[in-house]
């Protein structure tokens, strides 16, 4: 097993519950498993509220309620309860698709600290086109009506190529709607993201425009409205400190109760996940294979292992070097220190080919027809 | 922005200040973050009630820690809050 150091275990802060992975959207940038139709057990209602007992024991405070539509789950304001009774602060991370202004109301007396809307774009053709179900002037509806009922109204936006032309419209949007926070998520290529990548990864150009528009805008709104922006890395020259560190900070839940240290970290062989059926939070965190596989450093090759900013950046995302290199130990490609840089360019490249040819390949939607294909 | 001295000060309805046992301190919990505060600021932040006002908030923390001059290190950490959004003023 790779680098561990059960000595310097940190508690879990951030609790991932993705409570399914059903999903009446069609998102092709998904950050679901490709696979998640094979994953369709959802542990009870009971199984949930011993994870969320456990981890808020642990230090676990920030929960987020996801997916899949968490919203799909009939027990979401029971378990919204349970959270707020061990003092978690709740966030809703939601489509909208179905949201209604009861159900609203209802989760707010359950306890629900914030919801996040997201929208994928700023026009209602391309927000329907990329969602795959008509869903724009629900999903506006729905932020109006969440800070109607005084919930911190969160924007939440995937970007890249197929709606990056409308940065503009896409910030006067969430001004409009009265937005509290607005994230700006540039596409991580990971689960169907990484499989539409060539249709979905802007041009360096394309990206600094847009970047620049909205940090105008950053400004602008000052002290009104905050700005989340997550970079694309692709156009770094260092890589992200994923998940803050391995097995420090984030626990992710799937929906069939496999506990991953990261959303993605299902794509990883050979970390044999544990399951909470079988294993307290306590031994999945401190124990388990998965969650020791990458922490501290030893596992680290060079050029990570005498990096002067290994403490820094941990080395990168462990699924972004396995994707595009093959090989999860190595030092996330998007480093500039990184011998397989080149990959990251060749990425660059094929996607603005694929833009310029006549005979573009359509998008994969996110649906289970397609998850059993793959 | 700055604090205006007349008016009471509130925390925010968008946040929430709470103890967190395992970590042995208060905290500052909003959407998909979380700020840590040391006893000092944590103890300023109980005080914005909406029933006080800087200087009131002042005397209350003098009195209690049977101290003085307090006044600027409170007023800069509020401008801090404020700025932050951690509190308000209506």
């Amino acid at each position: 097993m790779a680098g561990s150091n059960k000595t310097n275990i940190t508690p879990p802060r951030w609790l991932l519950a993705e409570l399914t992975y059903k999903c009446p959207l069609q998102c092709p940038y998904c950050s679901n498993p490709l696979d998640y139709a094979k994953h369709s057990d959802e542990i009870s209602t009971e199984d949930w509220k011993r994870v969320l007992s456990e981890a808020r024991k642990m230090g676990a405070v920030q929960l987020g309620f996801s997916g899949g539509e968490p919203l799909t789950r009939r027990d979401l304001s029971e378990l919204v309860n349970h959270a707020r009774e061990l003092g978690y602060y709740s966030n809703l991370i939601t489509s909208g698709y179905g949201l209604t202004e009861e159900r609203i109301i209802e989760l707010k007396e359950a306890g629900l600290d914030h919801i996040q809307v997201s929208i994928q774009a700023s026009s209602k053709d391309l927000n329907d086109h990329l969602a795959g179900t008509e869903s724009f002037t629900h999903k506006k509806e729905v932020a109006r009506l969440v800070k109607k009922h005084g919930y911190p109204m969160v924007l939440c936006v995937v970007i890249h190529r197929e709606n990056i032309h409308q940065m503009s419209e896409i910030l006067a949007m969430a001004e409009e709607l009265g937005a509290d926070y607005l994230e700006l998520a540039n596409t991580q290529y990971y689960g169907w993201a990484h499989a539409n990548r060539d249709l979905l990864l802007p041009t360096r150009e394309q990206f600094e425009t847009a970047e620049q528009i909205a940090q105008d805008f950053k400004k602008k709104v000052e002290g009104k409205m905050k700005i989340y922006y997550v970079v694309p890395d692709f156009y770094e020259d260092r890589p992200k400190a994923c998940m803050n560190g391995w097995g420090t900070t984030f626990l992710t839940i799937a929906p069939d109760g496999v506990a991953l240290p990261c959303h993605s970290a299902r794509e990883l062989p050979g970390l044999d996940c544990p399951n909470v059926n079988e294993y307290s939070i306590s031994e999945i965190w401190h124990e388990s294979k998965a969650f020791n596989f990458f922490r501290g450093n030893d596992w680290m090759q060079e050029p990570c292992k005498s990096c002067d900013e290994k403490d820094k950046d941990f080395g990168g995302c462990r699924c972004q070097a396995y994707l595009l290199t093959g090989d999860m130990y190595k030092t996330d490609p998007v480093c500039s220190k990184s011998p397989d840089k080149q990959v990251v360019q060749d990425a660059i490249d094929a996607a603005r080919n694929s833009a310029m040819s006549a005979d573009e390949k359509p998008l994969i939607f996110r649906n289970s027809n397609n998850s059993k294909a793959f | 922005m700055t604090i205006n001295p007349e008016l009471p000060i509130n925390f925010s309805p968008m946040h929430r200040l709470q103890w967190e046992e395992v970590q042995q301190k208060d905290v500052i919990l909003y959407p998909e973050g979380m700020v840590e505060l040391n006893q000092s600021s944590a103890e300023i932040l109980k005080l914005c009630d909406g029933t006080r006002n800087l200087d009131q908030i002042v005397t209350d923390l003098e009195e209690k820690f049977s101290t003085t001059d307090l006044k600027n290190d409170i007023t800069s950490f509020l401008d801090v809050a404020l700025n932050n959004g951690w509190i308000q003023q209506d």
